[in-house]
């Protein structure tokens, strides 16, 4: 147990390796931990970004929705109304068609009775003047008996 | 055993004896042949199973830790690259923890200790007789008695080795106080505390006291340091040589005393670690 050169050359061996450990070893480890550190820091950060990006995303994406179905909801309801309305329409039309043709079909049913009864009423007249005639076996004047066979006519 | 005829003392001795190779009185520059020789050396003498075996371990761990780091990567690490920047990681927040001056020595400096010193105190781990018993076949091949071929493979039992670790760090720590505080600053800490007055005959007559103190504390630092381990793996070395002179019976009592001393070999390389930490950050701040 003597103290001797050994002790000086350990001092040597240890400033060397210290010395060696300081400029070639330490550097290179610690930056790449340094690096490494930043990188995962990042990726990190990246991650935290885009997970709000996507509550963004999806925010954006439901408020499209909403308003989509709010649209279709609304375009819809419009359809509902145009056709309720068109049939309405529709319904109304017929019915005055069907009001105007059943009074024009009245009209001509009447113009037509008319006229039946103006004709009937002539051929009465002049059956009556045929039949006068041949009672009274003399002709009537047909200018100086056409007021009484009118009144007459228009008796019938 | 290495020599069947010893007796257990000589073995001992044999296995506490360093490979010393130095100037002797009579033979001039040459191998000692015992430990008498060897202590006649005096402090001309260089014991060249501790230099070799620190120098050899000490390189191992910057060669591993270079190739470590020349692979660096900064994606997902692998393998050693793992364990590497593990390991720099941890002495890292342990020196931030502690030493808040700015520094680019004092990081890789405690790397340095912890990798260095742990892989000194592991060669305890290597069963006592194995490579001494190599280093005498080799020796014999040399022509050298083998009685003489003394071999310690851990380093950290050698006295010498611990002491000049610490005496380095002690160097550091006058360095840092310095460059920190000046040559006036760092007089200043060894003479006005602990005991300081106002009046400055009073003072006058502390300053010896002051001094006195001072220096036995500064002084216990490097000591205590290099003392600590020193004495840590002595005492498990020498548990370890009585265990192999126990016939069979080293075997179960050799493997519980390695598992213990797994703990004392890291807890040793931490301790030598974090104390020059503590001592370099207590040389940078001011009082």
């Amino acid at each position: 147990m003597n103290l001797n050169l050994t002790l000086i050359g350990q001092a040597i061996a240890f400033a060397v390796f210290v010395w060696f450990c300081m400029k070639f070893v330490w550097p290179p480890v610690m930056q790449a931990l340094q690096e490494r550190q930043k990188k995962i820091a990042d990726g990190l950060d990246a991650a935290s970004r885009a997970t709000r990006d996507l509550e963004v995303a999806q925010e954006e994406a439901n408020e499209t929705l909403r308003e989509s179905k709010k649209q279709a909801a609304e375009i819809l309801d419009q359809a509902h109304k145009r056709s309720s309305q068109m049939i309405e329409e529709a319904r109304d039309q017929a019915r005055q068609e069907g009001e105007r043709m059943i009074a024009s079909a009245k009209s001509e049913i009447e113009q037509e009775v008319n006229r039946a009864k103006e004709e009937l009423r002539e051929q009465v007249s002049r059956l009556a003047i045929v039949g006068a005639e041949r009672i009274l076996e003399s002709s009537i004047d047909e200018k100086t008996h056409r007021k009484l066979l009118d009144k007459l006519a228009a008796e019938l | 055993m290495a020599g069947n005829n010893q007796t257990p003392t000589e073995y001992i001795q044999h296995h506490l004896q360093n490979l010393t190779f130095g100037n002797h009185p009579e033979n001039g520059w040459s191998m000692a042949h015992s430990a008498q020789e060897a202590s006649d050396m005096g402090f001309w003498a260089i014991h060249l199973d501790t230099l070799g075996w620190s120098i050899g371990l000490g390189s191992l761990f910057l060669w591993m830790f270079l190739k470590a780091g020349k692979a660096v990567t900064t994606g997902v690490p692998s393998g050693l690259q793992n364990f590497v920047e593990l390991m720099v990681e941890f002495v890292d927040n342990s020196v931030k923890d502690t030493f808040h001056g700015k520094s680019q020595l004092i990081a890789p400096l405690s790397l340095t200790i912890f990798c260095w010193v742990f892989l000194m105190n592991l060669m305890d781990l290597v069963p006592v007789d194995i490579l001494p018993m190599l280093a005498q076949k080799v020796g014999v091949m040399f022509g050298a008695d083998p009685a003489h071929v003394y071999f310690k493979v851990v380093p950290t039992t050698d006295i010498n080795a611990t002491l000049g670790m610490s005496l380095s760090v002690f160097g550091l720590i006058i360095f840092y106080t310095i460059r920190e505080k000046g040559i006036t600053g760092f007089i200043g800490e060894l003479t006005l505390h602990p005991f300081h007055s106002p009046n400055k005959l009073v003072q006058a007559l502390f300053v010896p006291v002051n001094f006195l103190l001072e220096t036995v504390t500064l002084l216990a630092k490097p000591v205590s340091l290099g003392l600590r381990l020193f004495g840590n793996m002595y005492a498990g070395e020498l548990i370890f040589i009585l265990v192999a002179m126990m016939g069979l019976w080293q075997l179960p009592l050799h493997f519980i005393w390695a598992v213990f001393h797994i703990l004392i070999i890291t807890l040793q390389a931490f301790i030598f670690m974090m104390l020059t930490i503590v001592y370099l950050s207590m040389a940078v701040e001011k009082h």
